[in-house]
């Protein structure tokens, strides 16, 4: 090997010999007995105060006093009854099994008319990924259907199918489908290159290929797309519900405003607002997020 | 001479980009035997990438055929494992555990158990062992390339086709994942077809090399016994030095 000789030159900083370099290690024990804090107990208001939910409850509590006092000082039921009304009348309508039964009429038909968009969807979108006139298919319809309101085919749908579970499902059909397919479309199409060509690796294709790589891949959009398909469901549901009401001898939180709004009992009225309001709360807070938490935010799809 | 491990005869590649129609290889020709560190090594542009996913089976060659074993390749399969470079490889729903014993179960149609000990084995060998539990999106670039290759090596394929495994990783991580490849190669002397565009990894890595020059790719040399040469006497500085002329020469030329 060349040795490489330095040419004489005069050193500049230091009197150490150039071209060799130079190792200094340093003293970190005994250095200093102080250190900073390095770690110390959050105490237990501090840690309440990071908890988001407590932050929140704390809000809605404070919104409630605030409803509490507006309510009293107005003094008028008909218009704006107080928190306290509203729960009396809350607790009424479950105690007397009405409010309930609302519900679980809402829920029933929500629940069919969910199921059925769902599997519409993903019927459409097994036909969007695998032939391109299937994709064509599927983007034409949503970018049609997609901006119109569920609700406005109510009046069409009472023709069709007449005053009953029938028009109700196929509205829901209609809110719940297009937003379902859309993402559970774009969430394959956005599945890596690198992905597909290892599930080809293994030799998996047709359904399986779907089922063990497509789906758990895209699976953050889909369930996007199944929340934003439950929160369109939900609310058009209750619009119907106000405008057709009762049909086929009960019917659902929507007709339990409506009934009351009739009769005047206003805390009623707000009692079944507030029912629909804690559902939809329940099922987004509940069900989805737990759903999150267990799937794509363990798998560090989603933060 | 025996039938070859790996026959690539007369390969061209061409693939459509939006108007116009890429040669990405021209009649490109190669032998791999069993138990090779075969490396394609050449500037980007030369094919080499598009090359070794026609050996994948992903794409079909317009001219010349590929054959394995004797089988010609038409289409993606687990006898032939690939490694890719991106560190998204891994499947994020599932388990390191899970994600070595995934190809078994479904490629091989192995048992659950005993997908379990195969894949434990060979993360053992990665030296995973304490990341078995762990979710990918738990782990550095690293070990996720670990996990990548022991998957590979799990299925036990005729050829392992690693596609600049380690071009994303950092210098460091980089070394230590070629030294225990090599290591593994060691213990159980696979036959691996290794793309890179680094002149020293091919040099570290391969016993044969072959050079491709680009637009369109062609072999422009083929260096066999490159694990004679050491790092330590300067031959490899040497190898490599020699190496990079060949490669970049054209070049000069075309300057010129």
């Amino acid at each position: 090997m060349t040795t490489i000789t330095q040419p004489a030159r005069p050193s500049t900083t230091k009197d150490e010999t150039i071209g060799q370099a130079r190792i200094a290690m340093r003293d970190q024990g005994g250095a200093g007995e102080h250190l900073g804090e390095v770690e110390r107990k959050l105490s237990t208001l501090e840690m309440l105060w990071d908890n988001g939910f407590v932050r929140k409850l704390l809000l809605l509590i404070l919104l409630g006093i605030v409803w509490e006092i507006y309510g009293r000082s107005l003094n008028n039921p008909l218009l704006f009854p107080t928190l306290s009304e509203t729960f009396d009348s809350m607790k009424d309508g479950i105690v007397s099994g009405v409010l309930p039964l609302r519900a679980w009429t809402s829920l029933k038909v929500l629940l069919m008319g969910y199921a059925a968009g769902v599997v519409l969807a993903a019927a459409l979108t097994i036909a969007a990924i695998n032939t391109r006139l299937g994709t064509d298919f599927l983007e034409t319809m949503t970018a049609m259907f997609s901006p119109l309101p569920a609700i406005a085919l109510l009046p069409l749908a009472l023709i069709w199918f007449g005053l009953g579970n029938g028009s109700l499902v196929f509205i829901l059909i209609h809110s719940v489908l297009w937003a379902v397919a859309l993402n559970t479309h774009s969430g394959f199409r956005a599945v890596s290159q690198t992905l597909r060509m290892v599930g080809r690796n293994y030799g998996l294709r047709g359904l399986a290929y779907v089922f063990r790589i497509l789906i758990p891949a895209a699976f953050p959009s889909i369930l996007t797309g199944l929340k934003i398909g439950w929160a369109f469901a939900w609310r058009t549901l209750i619009a119907a519900e106000l405008v057709f009401g009762v049909s086929s001898g009960q019917g659902g939180l929507g007709w339990y405003i409506f009934e009351n709004r009739n009769l005047l009992d206003i805390p009623a009225v707000f009692a079944g607002l507030l029912t629909v309001i804690v559902i939809g709360l329940v099922v987004e807070n509940l069900i989805f997020r737990t759903l999150e938490r267990r799937t794509v935010q363990k798998w560090g799809m989603q933060n | 001479m025996t039938q070859p491990l790996l026959d690539v005869s007369g390969v061209t590649l061409r693939y459509k980009t939006p108007g116009v129609l890429v040669t990405a290889t021209e009649r490109v020709s190669f032998q791999v035997n069993t138990s090779d560190r075969f490396v394609l090594l050449g500037p980007s542009g030369c094919g080499k990438s598009t090359l070794l996913k026609a050996v994948g089976g992903y794409l079909t060659p317009s001219e010349g055929a590929i054959t394995i074993k004797g089988r010609k390749v038409t289409e993606p399969g687990a006898d032939r494992m690939m490694v890719f470079q991106e560190f998204d490889q891994l499947l994020p729903w599932r388990t390191v555990l899970e994600n070595v014993m995934f190809p078994l179960q479904v490629a091989r149609r192995l048992g659950r158990k005993e997908a379990e000990t195969k894949a434990r084995h060979y993360i053992d060998k990665v030296g995973l062992t304490r990341a078995v539990n762990s979710y990918p999106h738990t782990l550095s670039g690293g070990m996720k390339q670990r996990v990548a290759i022991a998957r590979g090596m799990a299925m036990e394929p005729d050829i392992l086709l690693m596609d600049e495994p380690f071009a994303a990783l950092d210098a460091l991580t980089r070394r230590t994942c070629q030294d225990e490849l090599l290591q593994l190669w060691e213990e159980t002397k696979f036959t691996v077809l290794f793309v890179t565009h680094s002149i020293a990894e091919a040099i570290k890595i391969g016993n044969r090399i072959l050079l491709l020059s680009p637009h369109p790719g062609r072999v422009k040399a083929e260096v066999v016994d490159v694990d004679k040469v050491s790092p330590t006497d300067g031959t490899a500085g040497q190898l490599e030095k020699k190496i990079h002329e060949l490669l970049f020469a054209d070049e000069a030329a075309h300057a010129e």
